[in-house]
This record gives C-alpha cells, structure tokens and sequence, in this order.
C-alpha cells in the first residue's frame, strides 16, 4: 500500500490510508527522503490517524525518517497519534524523538509556520 | 474452541495479518478497544520476533478461561523453531537486543499484557504465551 505525498506550499503531506508493512514503511521513508530534495521542501507532515498499531519497527522507521528530513533540511511532523495507539506504545516503553508530533494538520501546519518564521527572523 | 485460529509467520505482511486477526477476535470476544490495540500491538512484536529471529513460525490465537476462577480471556502463543534465547533473563531486560531492533520486545509485551510465559530452548526454538483478561 504506497502511501501518497501531497505537495503543499514549502510542506509535504504523506496521508496513511491503511495498515502499512515494513516494507511499505521503509518506501515512505525512501520516498520522503527523494522528494525533501525535489521539491525543496522545508516540512514533512505524516498523518498517522488510520494506525492502530504503531509498534517498535514502526516508531524506529519514523525517527530515522526524522532523522534522515532533518539532513535534508526539513522538519518532520507526526499527527494524529490515536490516545489507545499513544498508551499501547508508552507501556511498550517507545518514544517518539527525532520527530515533532502535533495534534491534527491544522496545528501542525501552523506549528510549521511558526517554526520557519522563528528560523527565518529577517523574512 | 471454534475461535481458535493460527497464522503462519514468514514475511513482514503475515506480522500485519496476525496482528488485525488477534484485534478482530479481541473485538469479538468484546475487550475495549484500547485492550484490543494492545493486543495488536503484543502480537506485532511477538511476529516480528519470530521474523526476525527465527525467519519463520506461527501465531496461535483463541479465546481463554482462567483454571481457578473460570475468567475469560484471549491469548495468543507465538511459536518457532529458531534458534532460541540464550539467555531469557537477559532478553527480559528494558534495552536488550541481539538484533536491530530497539530491545523493547519482550519487556514491552510483558506490560502490554496480564501474563506472559516464554520457554527457549538454544537450537530448538521460542514459545511465548501471552493472555489478557476481562477487567
């Protein structure tokens, strides 16, 4: 299931649609890291909300994309962690570092703006 | 027990079948949703394991009473014949991990879970039983 990437402004939006495999994941990864470049993008935004299992392969996919945007130059923003899918991987002892995790896309992408403007204080 | 269902491991998309089964028959046997998520997220870890570890094995799943006060639970046996956990205490420790991945899986699970019962024998491989119980 191939995850699709919306171009919106300086943001690139990736919107999981359904449960994802390891290998699916590792191609958003590959994909994100390709078109950070391409499209000069300053934020990613991964909408996790269909995920009901976020479990230790998928929070270490996540901050290695983290990790991998932020030498390409952008953030990574992860949201719509569900509060079961939250306490599942608290218990299993998981945090998500290298990432910045916002509520919905709408704070999200103002917490985006914020940052770039705080980056960027001569604009 | 007609609820009893097993799913062959081999590949990283039988850890995604196995773990929306085991939150299909968690739904069913009626556990809130943050236990079935739970659950799910015990059997993901306990597939990966076996993928991980031992290329291949299984997941058992099924509905579960308690021996002493006839409690209804689910659990799940994932087996293989790997080549087993040399040393379980180790393995039972936050941060530990023979492979590359994060060395939560077991500690986790435990937590995760109400019980948990692994057996590993060097060379013939890893049973692991988890259950969870109606609160």
């Amino acid at each position: 299931m191939e995850v699709p990437i919306l171009k919106q402004g300086n943001y690139l939006i990736a919107s999981i649609q359904a449960a994802l495999s390891d290998a699916d994941l590792l191609r958003l990864r590959d994909d994100l890291a390709q078109r950070v470049g391409r499209f000069r993008s300053k934020g990613v935004i991964i909408d996790v909300t269909v995920l009901d299992v976020m479990d230790s392969f998928a929070v270490r996919t996540l901050r290695s994309i983290g990790q991998i945007l932020k030498m390409r130059g952008a953030e990574t923003v992860i949201v719509g962690i569900q509060p079961e899918v939250a306490f599942a991987m608290v218990q299993l002892g998981l945090s998500l570092t290298d990432v910045w995790t916002a509520l919905d896309l709408e704070e999200a992408l103002s917490f985006l703006d914020r940052l770039a403007k705080a980056g960027h204080p001569d604009e | 027990m007609n609820d009893e269902v097993t799913i062959p491991i081999g590949s990283d998309q039988d850890i995604v079948t196995a773990r929306q089964r085991g939150r299909a028959l968690a739904a069913k046997l009626g556990f809130s949703s943050t236990d079935q998520i739970a659950i799910a997220t015990a059997i993901s870890e306990l597939s990966r394991n076996i993928v991980e570890y031992a290329k291949k094995g299984e997941i058992v799943l099924g509905p579960v009473k308690g021996h002493d006060n006839g409690q209804a639970g689910i659990q799940v046996v994932a087996r293989d014949k790997g080549p087993g956990i040399p040393d379980i205490g180790l393995a039972m420790k936050d941060g530990y991990s023979t492979s590359r991945s994060l060395g939560l899986g077991l500690p986790g699970t435990r937590r995760l879970m109400d019980d948990f019962e692994v057996v590993s024998e060097s060379g013939k491989g890893t049973t692991v039983i988890i259950r969870k119980w109606f609160r």
